[in-house]
């Protein structure tokens, strides 16, 4: 096997790393746009907190239907969006911020999700059973992934624009049009829809990586919204791709092998990213003071 | 009770009622007192088929409080308030040992503990992880959004496989072990406890002579299974069928990309017989693999925990004889096929 053959060969020869490249591409398309929102938001934890949040809909629909993806992604919906809708209505209607409020509403989820896990078993392990792994998708997981991506990206597509008012200056948006709350909305149910088959399909840690860790790197790079969010779509791939030929070769588990590497993407951002990265910052830092003093040089010189 | 013994492991109606009241009641402390001449003695087990075993031996002298109950994992339990109230009040505690209990001795220091522990496995011969697996299965934490807590889970549990009751002549030494620890804690009945024993132990040699002659019927070159945690050391080693675990000793070890991809090599290049899920843990990666290789799936095994009442594997011996029948039927069926 040479170099560029064993960059694709595991694909071509397994079936489940097919389908996990799949499956892992067709997240990160809609999770890196989301991302780039919730960062602009200031609400970088909601997906982790989500992951909680899910949790007594998820419950319910497993204990009633059993390991049945449909039973427990409509429950997961469910209270997901419970929460996320009566999280940002407190944030509308009183002066609460919506982080807070929505770190109240997700313990409470939580604090019902591991009750109701432990009437059945008085088990933890079930949180971890309910969700999947990159290696495990099926047709079924594979579906309803790409379906959420599909109508994730199609919904963001057309709310675009005021969805970017709201984030930046929500004020001139109030002022100009009543779109508001219905956009704010919609985004949140875009999230949860995202989040929830993520999590049914791929598991938590790689949901909510994929979605961040691209889009706090994507703002080293550009600038402008469209921007970041292609950065943060294409860098999850990219990272989804690298992470499972590292599990594959280096015989590590898939989901932390993924989000690893997106976390170096996200280092490599940091130090040598053009939109403020810290070479780049050391580099002007360097050059003003060169220019500094070149400046006061010339005006000495001047006064002589 | 004394009736059971004829019934070979059948459960009967009483002991049906019985295993319900056990996962019911999960460490609700006291099941009432029954009307007897003396106070049967309190006894906790830590999980359902160490439960099941004490209540063959102990009959109706001892009360009973299982911990982990049916179709629940003990590799990963959460004591509650009550199992530390049952523990109080309990003069013997049963445990398998090897690990397999990782919280409860923080659970016997918390409840104040004072009676006797019966170590269930002692004197068993350890089966360790074979070493080509040993390094292959990497801890993964109990929550996947916690990286930092991953390596703990597992690691410190080193590789001893703790499911030595699989193999039924281990299955003598458990029953052995806690017959002397009854009869000890509650030397008048040592009698009583020892006929209960001994008429268990027959039993126990009939059901392993039928499951030595069933797999006899299998060509052993076509002993060869896949399951979903690494749980049939012990069986496997007694009784010659081969098992390729998909994930470690743990349920909740996660497989890597590699671990995978080996397995679905190996089935590929030999003659696996069946693909099997346990009671416990998500089937999705076995499904993975039947998905590629073609294999069948061969149903449920009982590996961790008995399954409930109503179910066929509710009792110690009625999990081995479901474990021994399921096995032959799927490896007759492909060897045929073949």
């Amino acid at each position: 096997m040479n170099g560029i053959e064993a960059l694709y060969l595991p694909f071509a020869e397994f079936g489940f790393m097919r389908r996990a490249m799949a499956g892992a591409f067709a997240l990160s398309l809609a999770a890196g746009p989301l991302g780039v929102f919730l960062i602009l938001r200031r609400m970088s934890l909601m997906g982790d907190a989500m992951a909680h949040a899910i949790l007594p809909g998820v419950a319910v629909g497993f204990l009633t239907a059993g390991l049945s993806i449909t039973a427990m992604t409509i429950g997961g919906m469910v209270t997901g969006l419970v929460v996320a809708l009566l999280a940002a209505a407190v944030s509308r209607l009183t002066p609460q911020r919506e982080d807070a409020s929505f770190a109240a509403f997700y313990l409470m989820s939580l604090g019902v999700g591991v009750l109701l896990i432990s009437l059945r078993g008085g088990n933890m392990e079930l949180i971890h059973v309910l969700f999947g792994s990159v290696l495990a998708l099926d047709d079924a997981a594979l579906m309803l992934v790409s379906s959420a991506s599909s109508v994730t990206l199609l919904a963001l597509a057309i709310i675009y624009r005021p969805l970017v008012l709201e984030c930046l200056d929500p004020l001139f948006l109030r002022s100009e049009s009543r779109a508001g709350p219905v956009v704010h909305a919609v985004f949140l149910m875009l999230l949860v829809l995202t989040l929830v088959s993520g999590f049914q399909v791929l598991g938590t840690l790689m949901v909510v990586g994929i979605m961040m860790l691209p889009a706090a790197a994507a703002r080293f790079w550009a600038i402008s919204v469209v921007g970041q969010m292609a950065i943060a779509a294409f860098g999850g791939a990219f990272s989804s791709y690298v992470g499972l030929l590292l599990s594959y070769y280096a015989n590590v588990p898939a989901s932390p092998a993924i989000i690893l590497c997106a976390g170096i993407v996200y280092f490599l951002s940091v130090t040598f990213g053009l939109q403020g990265g810290l070479w780049q910052a050391a580099r002007r830092a360097h050059a003003r003071s060169l220019r500094l003093s070149r400046n006061r040089e010339r005006d000495v010189l001047g006064k002589q | 009770m004394k009736s059971d013994k004829n019934l070979a492991w059948q459960p009967s109606a009483t002991r049906r009622r019985l295993l319900g009241w056990g996962g019911l009641s999960l460490g609700l402390a006291a099941m009432p007192a029954r009307a007897l001449t003396r106070e049967p003695l309190p006894v906790v087990a830590t999980f359902s088929i160490l439960g099941d075993m004490v209540k063959e031996i102990g009959g109706e002298r001892v009360q009973l409080t299982t911990i982990v109950g049916p179709n629940m994992d003990a590799h990963n339990y959460e004591p509650t308030p009550n199992d530390a109230k049952a523990l109080l009040q309990a003069k013997v505690l049963v445990l398998n040992g090897l690990d397999f209990e990782p919280w409860l001795p923080r659970l016997v220091q918390a409840s104040g503990f004072k009676g006797k522990q019966v170590l269930a496995s002692q004197g068993v011969q350890v089966r360790r992880m074979s070493s080509e697996h040993a390094h292959e299965h990497h801890a993964h934490g109990k929550s996947e959004g916690k990286p930092g807590s991953a390596k703990e889970a597992n690691g410190a549990r080193g590789d001893v496989d703790p499911h030595a009751w699989q193999d039924l002549s281990n299955g003598k030494i458990y029953v052995q072990n806690i017959t002397e620890g009854l009869s000890k804690a509650d030397p008048r009945n040592a009698a009583y406890y020892e006929t209960r024993a001994n008429g268990y132990l027959t039993r126990m040699k009939t059901l392993d002579t039928e499951v030595r002659a069933a797999i006899a019927s299998i060509p052993p070159e076509k002993r060869r299974v896949i399951s979903s945690h690494d749980a049939f050391g012990y069986f496997g080693a007694a009784y010659g069928i081969e098992f390729i675990p998909i994930s470690g000793l743990s349920n909740e070890a996660e497989a890597s990309a590699r671990d995978l991809a080996a397995i679905i090599q190996a089935a590929r290049e030999a003659d696996v017989g069946g693909i099997f899920i346990e009671n416990m843990g998500n089937p999705a990666l076995a499904q993975q693999v039947a998905r590629e290789t073609g294999i069948l799936m061969g149903g449920t095994l009982y590996a961790d925990a008995l399954s409930p009442p109503d179910q066929p594997a509710a009792t110690y011996l009625g999990m081995l004889s479901w474990n021994a029948g399921r096995l032959v039927y799927v490896l007759k069926q492909s060897t045929a096929a073949n």
